[in-house]
């Protein structure tokens, strides 16, 4: 009886429902891949990002979608890796050596930790590119060129940005405690705003980044602004000012679609954008360039892909590729 | 209290009577329940709150207390049933995930009514716990290893399916489809209650509790579940399905997934891949300080309440007392320790003033 019972429970809604939704969903394939195009015709190369993200990062996700449309267009075998333990980064860095990889690009985060598999890739006579992280290490390390964006000056960005909306009291929200690049940006901004504020959540669980928030608004009623380290989480936050029904407003770093669509809405007032695409991009198309010719870019000087501020004027322009992947 | 316990016999026990029939007070009967302990330590902890930082008192604060305390308190009625049956569940930080992922990228890839999504996911976290059930029956290892595999898998196919099906590391927003705003309103709306916004979690936890121990106290299978966590041999020896009784607890684990699992999708539009992991300890804590045995076959699902309710007022409660953020981990494990502390002293006088 049982049994009937519940298997009836299963089987009359999805009947009921087999309905399709008119509205949203999956948008048809598109008819060309915005990576297609004539490729390179230099040799097939083997080249090895390897980085301390953490799995299911939608910011990663931008950087590794750089690296491919580079490896597709300079024909190159790309490989994308990595963990957010320093000492196994570092084993994927000697991985990529064994395999023997023509380039490896790799994120600082830990400098020390990469410096010995980062040795024997430079005596191997592997090129070597960093990214995201590590401007100030990159060329004791070995490398030759660094991509990324200064956290600090990101910060100061945002808060020069924040100081021009009048904003006196925000609230910085750092999804991971103790991250350094997070800590920076929020030092960065504390350097322009002083009465800038942090708040610890914890980013793995939206539930208790939005009922922390919350918390926080409830009781700091002289706060003004939030500001968000990440797309989602300041989505989040977004469903935390209107639960704790406050007037702050809000600003955020990185981007995805819905943020992007947020702020043409004006419920954001802007986002700090380090163009992670271009992280990934150029990481992988430097290394073939200087396979190509010896080439290497920047002078010797890390080149900054950030910060850009994404306001409402620019969020307009940019929404297609927002939701494409790219931005 | 449950009424269970309420024989209200206050008859003074002759010398003749053996102490074994004879009837306990109502008084000693509260202090012998499992949660007693909890509730002393979450009284203590909501009076130091109330007194260093008065916001807390505020209805709409206690409202997001009980939301923080709602999303670990859902799974924390699975997790305590399945530790007074006697085993562990490490996959159900990221079973949640996996079930929200289902009906997000089901209904968002064939362009379904949202509910289908959500029938599927159902589906997929019941027969999560049941794997997991069928595995630890017949493989007889550990269910920490067992579930432990599962979680490990449970991690990669949310990561691998999402960006296969998808194309990115998380769920694409189903905020427009059809039937999105009817779930929001079961799953992830705020009932309004005097002026004060309380989510609809909490009601659906509290239900939960309910449920879960009417079945501990009242029913057959809540005898059974008491019966394989004490003793499973012996449990087998007098005639109680071990299997079906374990395999039913997994699966009832898989059910309160999918309730936070559907929470998580339709507050916030989509669904990170990598996010649950580390939350299955924070269940596993929520029971442990509600009084659950690690050992199996003594708890309660009240107790595992009132844990869920200790982890969200020591989690909220330094925010809104506006601590130092640097020392916020350090306050939150010392309160966690100070109310476990509490719960054991308490416990240990009830039992020897029995």
């Amino acid at each position: 009886m049982w049994r009937k019972l519940a298997v009836s429970l299963v089987i009359v809604p999805v009947l009921g429902l087999a309905a399709c939704s008119s509205s949203g969903g999956r948008a048809p394939e598109p008819e060309s891949n915005s990576a297609a195009g004539t490729v390179a015709t230099t040799d097939r190369i083997k080249i090895a990002v390897i980085t301390h993200a953490p799995p299911g990062d939608t910011f990663w996700d931008i950087i590794r979608k750089g690296a491919e449309e580079a490896a597709a267009k300079d024909n190159v075998e790309l490989q994308y890796l990595g963990d957010p333990d320093g000492g196994r980064q570092s084993q994927l860095i000697e991985q990529a050596i064994d395999q023997g990889v023509d380039g490896i690009a790799v994120t600082l985060a830990k400098p020390d930790a990469m410096a010995g598999a980062l040795k024997r890739a430079s005596d191997a006579g592997i090129s070597i590119v960093s990214l995201n992280a590590g401007e100030d290490r990159f060329k004791e390390l070995g490398a030759f060129a660094h991509f990324g964006s200064d956290e600090k000056l990101a910060g100061e960005a945002a808060g020069e940005k924040l100081k021009a909306e009048g904003i006196k009291k925000p609230i910085c929200v750092i999804q991971d405690q103790g991250h350094v690049g997070l800590e920076a940006r929020c030092a960065g901004v504390k350097k322009v705003v002083p009465g800038t504020e942090v708040l610890y959540v914890q980013g793995t669980d939206m539930t208790q980044v939005e009922s922390t928030t919350t918390a926080k608004l409830q009781a700091d009623k002289q706060a003004d602004a939030i500001i968000g380290l990440g797309a989602p989480i300041t989505m989040t936050l977004l469903k935390a000012k209107a639960t704790a029904n406050s007037e702050v407003a809000v600003a955020s770093f990185d981007m995805n679609s819905q943020l992007v669509g947020e702020i043409t809405k004006g419920n954001v007032l802007f986002t700090v954008d380090q163009q992670p695409w271009l992280q990934g991009y150029m990481a992988v198309d430097s290394l073939w360039q200087n396979k190509r010719g010896g080439f290497t870019i920047g002078g010797g000087k890390a080149t900054l892909t950030g910060p850009a501020i994404i306001d409402k004027a620019v969020a307009e322009n940019i929404t297609s590729f927002a939701e494409e992947g790219v931005r | 209290m449950s009424s269970i316990t309420a024989s209200p016999s206050h008859k003074k026990k002759s010398a003749t009577t053996d102490e074994r029939v004879g009837k306990k007070s109502t008084l000693s009967i509260l202090l012998g329940r499992p949660e007693i302990g909890a509730l002393v330590g979450a009284v203590a902890l909501f009076i130091f709150f109330a007194i260093v930082a008065p916001v807390f008192l505020s209805p709409a604060s206690l409202a997001t207390v009980l939301y923080g305390a709602s999303t670990i308190g859902i799974m924390a009625v699975g997790v305590s049933l399945l530790m007074i049956g006697g085993e562990f569940d490490l996959s159900t930080g990221v079973a949640v995930i996996s079930s929200a992922l289902s009906a997000s990228l089901v209904s968002w890839y064939f362009g379904l009514n949202v509910w289908v999504g959500i029938v599927v996911a159902l589906l997929v976290s019941m027969l999560i716990g049941f794997i997991n059930g069928i595995i630890l029956i017949k493989t007889k290892l550990p269910s920490f290893i067992v579930t432990l595999a599962s979680f490990l898998m449970l991690t990669g196919l949310n990561l691998g399916l999402t960006r296969a099906i998808g194309g990115s590391v998380s769920s694409p927003s189903i905020a427009n489809m059809e039937g999105f705003q009817s779930a929001k309103a079961v799953f992830a709306s705020s009932v309004n209650i005097g002026g004060i916004e309380v989510k609809v979690t909490v009601f659906i936890w509290l239900a939960m509790v309910l449920i879960a121990s009417w079945i501990l106290l009242r029913t057959k299978v809540g005898n059974w579940i008491f019966a394989i966590g004490g003793d499973e041999k012996a449990a087998r020896a007098v005639g109680v399905p071990v299997v079906r009784t374990k395999i039913g607890l997994f699966m009832a684990v898989g059910f309160c997934g999918w309730v936070l699992g559907m929470h998580n999708l339709f507050a916030f539009d989509s669904v990170q891949s990598g996010e649950g992991i580390g939350n299955e300890f924070l269940y596993i804590i929520a029971a442990v300080i509600g009084g659950c045995l690690l050992t199996g076959g003594y708890g309660s699902a009240i107790g595992g309440a009132i844990g869920a309710f200790i982890f969200g007022m020591a989690n909220k409660g330094i925010v809104y007392a506006e601590w130092n953020p640097d020392w916020f981990k350090f306050f939150l494990g010392l309160m966690l320790l100070l109310a476990t502390v509490v719960n054991i002293v308490v416990k240990k006088r009830a039992e020897s003033s029995k």
